[in-house]
């Protein structure tokens, strides 16, 4: 019984290991194609209009509840100390270093993740990628570095659309419904936010974006049989990604604090 | 040409090929004929390298597809053309993006040449007008005609089809038979062709092989494979539910 229990948990972290260093050796092998040329650019802004133009709406609306709602919380929470002044620097430092990357790559995760993992894995169900073998062009170098390098692109720009709209909307909520002057909202920012809080947010965003397009492609590229396994391969795609984000994210956190 | 020796090849445990050999000359045009899911299609992603065997060789004039790698392995698949049986078009692609993609990605052809090119391969598959069109517009027998076009614009000197022909109407089925002889003649490709298009594809075929149990039990011209006595290659032309042949 013991021993039974034994060999399976050694067979569950063989499996486990096995699957991190298949996804490591899929991460070394697109990264190993990026640096050789030629460099497929139309490819690349196809992939960016698929990550990021197509998810702005989603991001506009994410952020702009999201600063809204820090207003409105940071405002009566700063009220108790005294600190209303306080309110344009607390919502930029918490967007800037913390909310906006780790959101909008969840966002992100959710609306393009989700549809590259499918879209690579119906590539591979249909044969498309077979079909690109065959035709003697390595499928690392058409699907997967364009995606890679179009994530390292886009998700640091929706974090900075992100960022700017959630600003806003904690300047609607503080200032226009709750009353605070917009001199205090905006020159407190000024003075106490560094230009190092606006790049280590951008830092984070493209490791996220690394993450979200190397576990989105790797998941479609090896997806199961017909559309159980496409359908399985976006859950995990998905969940996967998320939690290494915030792994990840907390993991960044530590370094650059 | 081609020359396919001991070749095995298992998944999950559950032998598919059981040591095939099989050799086809240069300029033959070979039917692989075998019930469904006997590992015909197997052994043709084995020929242009998609699949690696578990034990065996696939020699492509002498040199071992199965040992190549990286650019060795790009540059032989360079003179194949695989038409696959759902055609494995690229959805984000048009029709004539399609046909267009192996002469843009592989070959430093221009823009004037690539459309005439392509224009061509169209009307030589009656899909002519049907260049804008994406593949989620087409019927099944449209996307493989498309999907031929694309197979053979390269000028492959092998060409490998997967049941080309299954799923469509006779008319069609016939159309796109003959239209392979004609390349075949035009071209002068090593062709093989999986097909379940009994005996239609007689008469288009140069051998036939068929493919049981794992293994070649049986090649040879489509005159041979008709009169042939053994048990299994006659129940599998008759189509007779009895006989040696077991259904998986």
């Amino acid at each position: 019984m013991i021993l039974e229990t034994l060999r399976e948990l050694g067979q569950y972290s063989l499996s486990l290991l096995r699957a991190a260093g298949g996804m490591v050796v899929f991460l070394g092998t697109t990264v190993f194609w990026a640096f050789i040329p030629p460099f497929r650019l139309r490819q690349i802004i196809r992939r960016i209009s698929f990550i990021g133009v197509k998810s702005t709406l989603i991001i506009i609306l994410t952020g702009a509840f999201t600063g809204m709602a820090l207003g409105l919380q940071l405002f009566y929470t700063l009220r108790r100390f005294g600190a209303e002044s306080m309110l344009g620097p607390a919502i930029a430092l918490s967007l800037l270093r913390e909310l906006g990357p780790v959101l909008s790559a969840l966002m992100v995760t959710g609306r393009a993740g989700s549809a590259l993992a499918a879209e690579i894995g119906i590539m591979r169900l249909s044969e498309q990628i077979d079909a690109l073998e065959a035709m003697a062009i390595n499928p690392y170098r058409y699907l997967m570095v364009p995606s890679l390098i179009a994530g390292m692109i886009a998700f640091p720009l929706m974090t900075c659309i992100f960022n700017v709209v959630g600003i806003y909307g904690g300047y609607l909520v503080g200032v226009k419904m709750l009353g605070l002057g917009p001199g205090v909202y905006w020159v407190e920012m000024e003075h106490l936010v560094d230009l190092r809080d606006i790049t280590d947010g951008l830092y984070k965003s493209v490791s996220f974006g690394v993450i979200v397009t190397w576990v989105c492609s790797y998941k479609g590229f090896f997806t199961g049989y017909g559309a159980e396994g496409v359908s399985k391969a976006t859950t995990e795609a998905v969940v996967l990604s998320s939690v290494l984000i915030l792994a990840w994210d907390y993991f960044l956190s530590s370094l650059m604090v | 040409m081609i020359d396919i020796c001991d070749l095995y090849k298992s998944f999950n445990g559950q032998e598919v090929l059981r040591g095939v050999s099989l050799r086809i000359e240069r300029g033959e045009l070979l039917a692989l004929i075998g019930m469904s899911g006997y590992g015909k299609s197997v052994l043709l992603k084995h020929i242009i390298g998609l699949m690696k065997p578990d034990q065996g060789q696939v020699f492509i004039d002498q040199q071992d597809i199965c040992q190549l790698k990286g650019k060795g392995l790009e540059d032989m698949r360079t003179r194949f053309g695989f038409l696959f049986q759902g055609g494995a078009l690229f959805d984000s692609l048009t029709v004539f993006e399609n046909v267009a993609f192996p002469l843009r990605e592989k070959t430093a052809m221009k823009e004037a040449e690539i459309e005439a090119r392509v224009l061509f391969e169209l009307e030589q598959v009656g899909m002519a007008g049907a260049e804008n069109k994406n593949p989620a517009e087409l019927s099944g027998g449209m996307k493989k005609r498309v999907a031929l076009a694309r197979a053979l614009v390269m000028d492959p000197e092998i060409m490998l089809f997967d049941e080309p022909t299954t799923g469509l109407d006779p008319v069609t089925t016939s159309l796109i038979q003959r239209f392979i002889r004609q390349c075949h003649e035009r071209l002068g490709f090593t062709g093989m062709i999986v097909t379940h298009e009994i005996p239609k594809i007689f008469e288009i075929v140069d051998r036939v092989a068929l493919l049981n149990q794992g293994r070649i039990a049986e090649v040879g011209t489509p005159d041979q494979i008709r009169k042939s006595t053994r048990p299994e290659v006659a129940q599998f032309i008759s189509g007779a539910t009895e006989g040696p042949i077991e259904w998986q």
